[in-house]
Parts: structure tokens; C-alpha cells; sequence
């Protein structure tokens, strides 16, 4: 209470439809630096469009969206990308025709404030030994070194889930937005990769929507539950656990 | 194994294949078949125009059917500038080659908003409106086309010389193919081929993918500008058929068969083509059916063309 939170991300009252049906309806959230902040809610609530409103996929009809002091309203999904708002996709979005290694090296090449722009068309890549140093360090870091000149689409789905995090994690971002990071994993593929998010929530902030409740209130510092396209809680795993109307309207005899 | 167009045999390959066409003059005139010269300049000068397209369609992905406005307006410009009086080739092959990218950027810049079947048609329908504007001129000739009523002055070299000229776009030829296989090996060409790849997660990964995709497709345009000055100075004629959908068509067929992303594959296909229909032209007017008959069987068995074949096409080390 005695000090303002530090807001990353702060969303004011967004709303968007696709004709007459609203996906977000006055949709408001926060999230605080260095939180893992998960957001949860039944199928059709308008998560995975949350994630394509804030990251700039699609376009909103309404309420604003305010990342690290910026408003993200006619910012174009590269620019905040530049900005530090990185995501990953709920269904796997990887080039699959290239080897592991290129998929990484290209997330990190585009950070035009470390190497400059990419617009250089005369000495070869090869010689950007710092570019591929840094994939090989990502690859290192979830678990793909073996894999590095595999071609991406030849990985296991387990392992296409870490590379899609690698990407969004190559652009050094502020605030990653994980899309269903387990979605489609087994129990051993889903335990590994909460020991992934575990380990980057020390570098970075997250927002993270999931399905899997066990790995939700394991990982998350706080927990917004959007119902219908509106946040009904936020709080912590507690709160929220406690909360009656979120036990009505989603969890249900989940957690007994 | 990777997907970015590479490799040192290919090089070596490349050494010596240019070795035989610098040998290729003196070669016909042992035969008595001077003629060749300036159909080999023809081919060559195809083999620009479709390596231009190349980059465009095979590196960037972006399936254009309206470089021939920028092959046309090359020329043109060329046959243009020769009325008024400027015949250096220092001055009129850069300024076609500049007015052929000032194109393509105006045309890119509205086309690039689309994406499929809708980029196919708006490049189309651009491509057809500088036909029947080129084509309506009378000044320029209308049907007939602009004569060029002589080669263009290029120092102290003799363009008119058929060996000459010969020498020139051969010259020209391996220069833009060694730039482009530097281009694909760059930071640049891999951020294209990547976005050919995946569009979606280039733009998520923070790339401004329509810079990069219009830069590419305007550097097309600006080398089948360089090819079409080339090619009026061959024909001595900047003709409409330069501008015409069919030409695009060409070029297009061109590039599948020989290997489309492949740094060679518009080289290949051009000379494939080009030499098929010397060949048998002579033989059956119908000779087409034969060349529908590869494309068919190049497009099943072997999507990475003739050079695909042959380990030089873009999956290979």
C-alpha cells in the first residue's frame, strides 16, 4: 500500500467484436514488473484474443492499452515487439522448413538495437558470430542444443512448445506473453516446461494464460479470470481461489 | 540442412559454367555460326530478367505476374532517352534501371497490402495498365514499338559488335548473380526468406515485414529495368510484347523450371527454354506441348526445379 506498483502493462476497459458477438467486453487488467501474471477462464472467454489485442494481431474496438508508459493504440505488432512485448502462439507458429538454430538466430537478429538493422545485404550472416553465439545460448537454455540444425519441423510437439517460447524469449523482452504454452504437452512435457517459466520468471515479467491449473497456481504471483470477454477477479492465487463468484462462473469442483 | 540457399560446389559449379560461356564466341565462329552470338545474348539477357523475378517470387515469396511493366519500362526508357539524344549506356542503363525500381516501389507500395491470389491480380492489373498506356502512345510508337537505331555508346567498347555486346551482359549476368547469392547469404535475404516462410511470426518477432518485403519486390523491378535496357539494345527495339501479361508469364515459367529460390534457377530456365525453342521451333510449330508437358512433370517430381536436381536449389548444403 505504501508504495505505487510498478505497472508494465495496464489494460483499461478494451473491448472488441466480431460483428455482433463480443469476444472482450470492457476487458481491464494489470500487470506489475516481475510478476508472473496468469490469466485464466473457460473456453471462449476471450483469452487467446486478449493476447491478440495486446500483442497487435488484431485491431480493438475500444478501451486503451498502455504498456511500460506507451500507448500501444496504432502500434504495429513489430513495433511493439521493439517495444519489449514479445508472445508466443497457442498453436505452435515456427518456421518449420528451417533448422532449429536459424529459428533462433532469426528471433535474436532482430533486435536492431543490439546488431543494427537487418537491412544489410552484402556480408554474409555467417560472420555473425555474436547473432549465433546468442541462438546457441537460448538453444542451451530450453533444453534444444542436440537439436540445433534439426530442421523445426522434424521436432517432437514437445519440443516445437520450447522452441516457440525460445522466439518470443530471442527478442529480450520486458513482457512475455505465453499463449497455452502446455497446450497439447503430456504430464513429463508439462512438468518440464513449467520448470522453464519457473526459471525465465527470474529474468522477465510474464503474462501467461493456461489451462492447466496445476501449473497456474504453481507459477503465478496473481491470477486475472476473464468470463464472457470481462475480468470478473484478479488477485492472488488465494483470492482467487476463495473468490465465490470465480469458483460460480469457472473453477467449479477443479479445485475441491 | 537448412533452407537459406548455400553452398561452395555450387560456386565451383558456377566458375566453370561461366568459363564456357566467356569461351562460347570464339567457340561459334570455329563453327561459322556467328548468329548464336546474339541469340546467347538473348538468353542471357532473359537469364537476368528471370533471376530479377527470382528474387521477387523464388526469395521473397511474393507471386508477382506483372514484372514484365518493369522489363518494359527498362527498356523503354532506354529507346526514350536514345530519341532525345542519350545514347551513353553510363547514363541510360542506370536511368532505366532507376526508373524500373521508382515503379516497382509505387507499385509495390499499393500492391504489398494484399496478399495470394488478390497480389497475383493487382500486380496483374497494373502491369496491363502500362502495357495499354505504352501501347496507346504514338509517340512511343504505339504497336510497332520504339526503335533504337543504334546500340549504346559504352566508352571505348563497340556495343554494336556482336561479341562485344556479348561480353558486356555476360559481364553484367555474373555480377548480379554473384550479388544476389550475397543477398541470400545476408541478413537481408535471410529475413526475406524467412518471411517467405512464415509472414505471421516474422512480424512477431518484431521484423517490419512490409519495408523488407517492398525493398525486395523494388530491387526486382530495378534489375528486370537493367535486363530491359539490355534486351532493347539486342532487339534494337523496345517492343510492346516486352510489357505484355505473356512476358510475365515467361518469366514466370522460366523460374519454376529452372528452380524457383535457387540463385540459378532463372539462368537455368531461361536457357532451357529459350534453347528448347530454337531448337525445335524449326521442327513442329508445336513444340509448346513438349514444354507443358516439363513444367507438368517439373512441378510433381521436382518442386525445386532443374537446379533443385542438380543439389544447386535452395534445400541444399
Amino acid at each position: 500500500m505504501s508504495e505505487k506498483l510498478d505497472l508494465l502493462l495496464d489494460v483499461r476497459g478494451v473491448s472488441k467484436h466480431f460483428g455482433g458477438v463480443y469476444a472482450l467486453n470492457n476487458a481491464s487488467l494489470s500487470v506489475v514488473r516481475g510478476e508472473v501474471h496468469a490469466l485464466i477462464g473457460p473456453n471462449g472467454a476471450g483469452k487467446t484474443t486478449l493476447i491478440h489485442v495486446l500483442s497487435g494481431a488484431l485491431p480493438c474496438n475500444g478501451g486503451r492499452v498502455v504498456f511500460d508508459g506507451n500507448d500501444l493504440e496504432r502500434r504495429s505488432m513489430h513495433e511493439r515487439v521493439t517495444l519489449g512485448l514479445a508472445r508466443s502462439y497457442q498453436i505452435t507458429n515456427i518456421f518449420t522448413r528451417l533448422t532449429v538454430l536459424d529459428n533462433v538466430a532469426m528471433a535474436v537478429q532482430s533486435r536492431v538495437r543490439d546488431w543494427g538493422s537487418s537491412f544489410s545485404f552484402w556480408k554474409p550472416f555467417s560472420l555473425d558470430s555474436a547473432i549465433i553465439g546468442e541462438a546457441h545460448a537460448l538453444l542451451a537454455q530450453v533444453s534444444l542444443s542436440g537439436m540445433a540444425n534439426r530442421l523445426a519441423g522434424q521436432l517432437s510437439h514437445g519440443e516445437q512448445r520450447s522452441l516457440e517460447v525460445a522466439l518470443a524469449l530471442a527478442t529480450k523482452p520486458k513482457l512475455l506473453l505465453l499463449d497455452e504454452p502446455m497446450a497439447g504437452m503430456g504430464p513429463e512435457e508439462s512438468e518440464r516446461m513449467v520448470g522453464l517459466i519457473e526459471h525465465l520468471a527470474q529474468q522477465v515479467t510474464i503474462l501467461l494464460v493456461e489451462h492447466d491449473m496445476d501449473a497456474v497456481f504453481r507459477l503465478a504471483d496473481r491470477i486475472s479470470v476473464l468470463v464472457g470477454g470481462t475480468v470478473i477477479a484478479s488477485g492472488s492465487p488465494e483470492a482467487i481461489r476463495g473468490d465465490a463468484e470465480v469458483r460460480r462462473a469457472y473453477l467449479g469442483d477443479e479445485v475441491a | 540442412m537448412g533452407l537459406y540457399a548455400t553452398t561452395t560446389r555450387r560456386r565451383i559449379a558456377a566458375v566453370f559454367v561461366l568459363l564456357g560461356l566467356v569461351a562460347l564466341p570464339w567457340g561459334m565462329r570455329l563453327i561459322g555460326q556467328e548468329f548464336y552470338v546474339s541469340f546467347a545474348s538473348r538468353v542471357l539477357i532473359m537469364a537476368l530478367a528471370a533471376t530479377s523475378l527470382n528474387l521477387v517470387i523464388g526469395f521473397g515469396g511474393m507471386v508477382s505476374f506483372g514484372h514484365a511493366a518493369f522489363f518494359g519500362a527498362g527498356a523503354y526508357c532506354v529507346a526514350v532517352l536514345a530519341e532525345s539524344g542519350v545514347t551513353s549506356a553510363w547514363l541510360a542503363w542506370p536511368a532505366a534501371t532507376g526508373v524500373a525500381a521508382a515503379l516497382a516501389v509505387f507499385v509495390g507500395a499499393i500492391s504489398l497490402r494484399t496478399r495470394g491470389v488478390y497480389f497475383i491480380m493487382i500486380t496483374l492489373a497494373f502491369a496491363q495498365m502500362v502495357f495499354y498506356l505504352v501501347v496507346s502512345l504514338k509517340t512511343w510508337g504505339g504497336d510497332d514499338g520504339l526503335p533504337l537505331l543504334q546500340r549504346s555508346a559504352f566508352g571505348s567498347l563497340n556495343l554494336k559488335d556482336d561479341s562485344t555486346f556479348y561480353f558486356v551482359v555476360l559481364a553484367i549476368l555474373a555480377f548480379v548473380l554473384f550479388m544476389l547469392d550475397r543477398i541470400a547469404h545476408s541478413r537481408f535475404g535471410r529475413v526475406i526468406q524467412s518471411i517467405r516462410e512464415n509472414e505471421v511470426r516474422m512480424e512477431a518477432l518484431g521484423y517490419p515485414v512490409f519495408s523488407f518485403k517492398l525493398v525486395c519486390f523494388s530491387l526486382g523491378g530495378a534489375l528486370a529495368g537493367l535486363a530491359g535496357a539490355l534486351m532493347a539494345n539486342q532487339a534494337g527495339l523496345a517492343s510492346p510484347n516486352l510489357l505484355h501479361w505473356m512476358q510475365s508469364g515467361i518469366l514466370m515459367v522460366m523460374i519454376v523450371i529452372g528452380g524457383v529460390g535457387s540463385v540459378f534457377g532463372g539462368v537455368v530456365g531461361a536457357v532451357l527454354l529459350l534453347v528448347c525453342e530454337e531448337a525445335f521451333v524449326e521442327i513442329t510449330p508445336h513444340w509448346q506441348i513438349g514444354l507443358g508437358l516439363l513444367l507438368l512433370a517439373v512441378v510433381l517430381w521436382a518442386p525445386l526445379g532443374i537446379a533443385g536436381l542438380f543439389g544447386w536449389g535452395r534445400n541444399r548444403e
